[in-house]
């Protein structure tokens, strides 16, 4: 029991000296994954978006495709990024595989779904309270997207955030992709999983502490704001 | 006699296995119709089919075309145009932005954004809302919604101005500062097509009554005659207060 609390004091000592080490990784943790969710919302919420009031063939597909991709398998999705950019693979010549940009590129693969799905449900919902209204102004289904997009825009702020934790936790399609190359692609969670095979428990305890602890500010940060826009905004 | 504004064919309309209107023939020619008639009688349904919101089982709506009057342009014969439309819904939608923006909002979308702004403010002073304008639209009371919406439909310079039940849920002062804006919104030109439970409202402000029960129209009567006599059974028994 004891070395666990000592371990712990050790982590808690590292995470408070800002240890260079422990920064970089965390650095390079909120660099990638912040860019990922940034692409996947502007991807997703327009993908949502489309799909919301749109009105073709194969819609109903399309949603069903959507939300069984939400809960794709991170190595799967780490998998189809390294062979697109593996050297033989079509996308090899840009020889960004083990690279923090191979890692965006498969979590924004993992993550846009997720935003898609999500946003598609909630602007669809709009839509539904919308749409006679908007329709009455003269507004068509193509130019009731970008005023939809804007009027959910807070809810969309939180499927962002819930997009960019779900990016900062994820293990599986970031070790494949990135090779977890010390000092280059290495990022919170494949530290923890390597110092903890290596038995160096105070760095993998103190790693585990720091993503605790940005994914509940993120969730925190998600809460707040939906209080204040409801509160503000009706 | 005044020209028809529309003309509605033998209008049928089937939902969940009902008939909700039961053929429905109506030419509106006064400037300020009143539609009144029991709940679920097909009043706002009737709108909706009149906007084109609603698409009829059967039967047609017809707008008569109005003169284009462009300012400025004075053509040697007046060019025919479709009349705009707008309406107020019994439960207006406000976007989530200022009443100011939910104003403009229309005229944005209908290419008359370099004046958007300005005319918004003018509608909002129009409505007494000037004070509001910065307020997110969707915190203010019913009948201050009532009003944005009434604003943002009358800031289109609509032809036509459909209004389902605009004075329901409002205190008497607030159905009497309604009521005043619609006049004038009539005395700007623009013919009037209104359901209503109030009617006192219906009494001062219709020139032609339109009776609706059960799907079909029981009747069509000038104001004055209505309030007197109807025509129809359901009529007096609605004015007694027997059919409600
Ligand atoms: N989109 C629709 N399609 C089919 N039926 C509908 C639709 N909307 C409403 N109805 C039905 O039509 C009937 C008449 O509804 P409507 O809303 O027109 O009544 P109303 O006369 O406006 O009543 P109220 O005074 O309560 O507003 C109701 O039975 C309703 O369920
Ligand atoms: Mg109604």
């Amino acid at each position: 029991m004891s070395w666990i609390l000592a371990s712990l004091a050790d982590a808690l000592s590292l995470a408070l000296s800002l240890d260079p080490k422990l920064v970089s990784i965390v650095v390079l943790t909120l660099k990638v994954c912040v860019t990922a969710a940034c692409i996947s919302v502007l991807l997703g919420a327009t993908i949502g978006a489309c799909v919301a009031v749109g009105k073709f063939p194969g819609r109903s597909t399309l949603i069903v495709l959507l939300n069984a991709a939400m809960g794709m398998p991170p190595v799967v999705a780490g998998l189809v990024v390294y062979l697109l950019l593996s050297r033989a693979g079509p996308l090899g010549a840009f020889g960004i595989l083990f690279t923090p940009g191979a890692m965006v590129i498969a979590q924004v693969l993992l993550i846009t779904p997720i935003v898609a799905a999500l946003s598609r449900q909630i602007i669809e919902d709009a839509w539904r309270e919308y749409e006679e209204q908007l329709t009455s102004l003269g507004v068509s289904r193509m130019r009731a997207a970008p005023t939809l997009l804007w009027d959910t825009r807070f809810s969309l702020v939180t499927v962002g955030l819930a997009g960019l934790g779900r990016a900062m936790s994820e293990v599986g399609a970031v070790m494949i992709v990135g090779g977890n190359i010390d000092g280059v692609t290495r990022v919170i969670t494949t530290a923890i999983a390597l110092e903890t095979s290596k038995g160096d428990l105070p760095l993998a305890l103190a790693l585990g502490v720091v993503l605790l602890s940005v994914v509940l500010l993120l969730n925190c940060g998600a809460h707040l704001l939906r209080e204040w826009s409801v509160r503000r905004y009706g | 006699m005044q020209q028809a504004i529309v003309t509605l064919d033998a209008i049928r309309l089937d939902g969940h296995g009902h008939r909700v209107l039961d053929g429905v023939s109506l030419r509106l020619r006064a400037r300020r119709t009143l539609i009144l008639g029991p709940n679920g009688a097909g009043k706002s349904v009737l709108l909706r089919v009149m906007h084109g919101l609603l698409a009829p089982s059967a039967g047609e709506v017809r707008w008569e075309p109005v003169a284009d009057s462009m300012p400025g342009r004075a053509a040697p014969v007046a060019a025919l145009r479709a009349p705009r439309l707008a309406m107020v819904f019994q439960r207006p939608v406000m976007l989530r932005r200022s009443v100011l923006d939910n104003v403009a909002y229309g005229m944005m979308v209908n290419g008359m954004a370099p004046a958007a702004q300005a005319t918004a403010r003018d509608m909002l002073g129009r409505v007494g809302l000037a004070h509001l304008e910065q307020r997110p639209a969707r915190v203010l009371s019913g009948g201050e919604q009532q009003r944005v919406a009434l604003a943002r439909a009358w800031a289109l310079n609509p032809d036509v101005l459909l209004l389902d039940e605009p004075t329901a849920s409002l205190d008497p002062h607030g159905i009497r500062a309604i009521e005043a804006i619609i006049s004038e919104i009539a005395a700007s030109g623009t013919a009037i097509v209104m359901v209503t439970h109030h009617r006192g409202v219906a009494k001062r402000l219709a020139e032609d009554i339109v009776f609706m029960h059960q799907g079909r129209v029981a009747e069509q009567t000038r104001a004055a005659q209505f309030f007197i006599q109807p025509q129809s059974q359901a009529g007096q028994d609605y004015l007694k207060g027997d059919l409600e």
